[in-house]
């Protein structure tokens, strides 16, 4: 089996607004697919379905092999889902969240695996902090590490890095790229395509309930009017001045 | 998946209990309004309410126990809510584990905390000069009449904080609930009451729990109450069952 999605024909409405209107993608083994589209675009929709929280209206998906309606256990064997808000157990603390996954998914040394991730992730310091003191960064990295317990061989990411700062963007494209490299299927949606550009080896845009263009990196840049060279003074962005800083800092 | 159903539920069951210690003022807030009330009753109206007993607490108690129940029971239905507002529910649901899992751990929780505080506001009332001739089988009944009354309104919770908009609706639905005592025999017997109110108290679960309730503490025959009261909780519980999982799997597949 060489892909790790197919999706053909996927329609979903909601009352009446049609969110999906025939999507087909394809995914392979190993590689990161990052879907873009707007706000309100349908990624999420097309997440949930993926992952069996949402039965669609038409069309089939098939994750690891097994069809999304037919067989969501099976499904549910191979994928995690990070979704678009962090879900994690904010009574508990970040140590607590870990094991908690790990016992859910009858691993043999939960307490083990928890000592592993959250070291992994930086949070061994915090580990024993409630996850509501957490800062936004640290939930969502604790988020994400909840989603890698037990190596699911398909991670699904709803918008991961949306509502960071730049400094846990970085390291939360770090973890993807990290994933990745182990072997691991991503799926990811975004709103920035400069985060796909970072992340991904192949690209869909999704809009208006369609994918309108699907392609490698190289193969969309092909699509796009083509490169101009003006001189124009760049003031630096938020972005690079933040870095800068706390660049200098650190390296103090 | 069912092979690890015990063991998915035993770990949700932990998580859920961790919540409750980690907030143990829940459980002393649903004992408050139940104590404050039995004092009132007990101290201020007790001398103008004619029962027929000369021990007003041991009249009122049955009643004041499903106070607290229909009250420490909100908190399961905000529980659950929270846990749908944040996606937990989405990631349990998405993750191979067996459905109802999370469900029982948040109602035999909720069992939990509702015996505590029953238990403490008993203790009060020992204090306020409850007694009982009952031996161990009536209070083992009386026991068990309990956990069913709790198990059948948490059901009803579970299906407030599944389908609940807001935290306050996921919550506000057991007020009625809070309410029905003072409709029934609970506090005072039902005929001093106008005829209609009579005829729905007396025909409304509360009243024939509660004379069971009170007839086995107080050694005295219960008659037909008993199982109209057992009726009422098994009856409750399986329809609130339904529409619980109906509204937990509405949102899976
Ligand atoms: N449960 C639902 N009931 C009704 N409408 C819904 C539901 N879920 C989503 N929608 C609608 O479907 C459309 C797509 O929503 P979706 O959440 O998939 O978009 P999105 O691409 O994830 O957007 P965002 O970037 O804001 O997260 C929106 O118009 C939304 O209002
Ligand atoms: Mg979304």
């Amino acid at each position: 089996m060489e892909k790790a999605i197919v999706v053909n024909g996927l329609r979903k409405s909601f009352k009446d607004t049609d969110v999906l209107k025939g999507v087909d993608l394809e995914v392979k083994r190993g590689e990161i697919f990052a879907l873009l589209g707007s706000n309100g675009a349908g990624k999420t929709t097309m997440v949930r379905i993926l992952t069996t929280l949402l039965n669609p209206d038409g069309g089939t998906a098939t994750v690891n092999g097994f069809d999304v309606a037919a067989r969501p256990d099976q499904v549910r064997q191979s994928i995690s889902l990070t979704g678009q808000f962090a879900a994690v157990d904010e009574i508990l603390t970040g140590r607590e969240n870990v094991i908690l996954i790990a016992k859910l998914r009858h691993l043999k040394n939960p307490r083990q695996v928890a000592d592993h991730m959250l070291e992994r992730f930086g949070l061994t310091e915090a580990a024993d902090r409630k996850a509501s003191a957490y800062s936004g960064g640290m939930r969502r990295r604790l988020d994400i590490a909840l989603s890698l317990v037990g190596n699911p061989q398909i991670i699904f990411l709803d918008e991961p890095t949306t509502g960071l700062d730049p400094e846990a963007r970085i390291e939360v494209w770090k973890t993807v790229k990290e994933l990745a490299d182990g072997g691991t299927t991503i799926f990811l949606t975004t709103q920035y395509l400069d985060e796909a550009e970072q992340l991904a080896d192949r690209i869909a845009i999704l809009h208006e309930g369609r994918i309108i263009t699907n392609g490698t990196l190289e193969e969309l840049k092909q699509l796009f009017p083509p490169a101009k060279v003006e001189y124009v003074e760049k003031q630096p962005s938020l972005e690079e001045i933040f870095l800068a800083i706390i660049g200098n800092k650190e390296g103090k | 998946m069912n092979r690890y159903f015990f063991s998915d539920m035993s770990v949700m069951l932990g998580r859920s209990m961790r919540h409750i210690f980690r907030s143990m003022d829940t459980i002393i807030t649903v004992c408050i309004t139940p104590i404050a009330m039995m004092l009132l009753f007990v101290y201020v109206f007790g001398g103008a309410i004619q029962t027929g007993t000369d021990n007003y607490v041991n009249y009122l108690l049955p009643g004041i126990l499903l106070i607290a129940i229909a009250s420490g029971i909100s908190y399961t239905a905000y529980r659950l809510f929270m846990d749908k507002q944040r996606g937990i529910i989405e990631r349990f649901n998405s993750m191979p584990i067996s459905r109802s899992a999370l469900l029982w751990g948040h109602v035999l929780t909720s069992l939990v905390s509702n015996m505590i505080s029953l238990v403490v506001i008993i203790l009060v009332a020992l204090i306020m000069g409850f007694r009982s001739t009952a031996g161990i089988l009536p209070w083992l009944a009386v026991t068990g009449i309990l956990v069913l009354f709790t198990l059948a309104l948490t059901w009803v919770a579970a299906i407030a904080g599944l389908s609940g908009k807001s935290v306050e609706g996921a919550s506000a639905f057991s007020y009625p609930l809070i309410f029905l005592p003072f409709i029934s025999s609970a506090f005072v017997p039902t005929d001093s009451m106008p005829k209609v109110i009579r005829a729905f108290a007396e025909n409304q679960p509360v009243t024939s729990i509660v004379e069971t309730i009170r007839a086995l503490l107080s050694s005295q025959p219960v008659g037909n109450d008993i199982w109209i009261a057992l009726a009422w909780c098994v009856g409750i519980m399986l329809v609130a069952y339904v529409f619980a999982m109906r509204a937990y799997k509405r949102r899976a597949v």
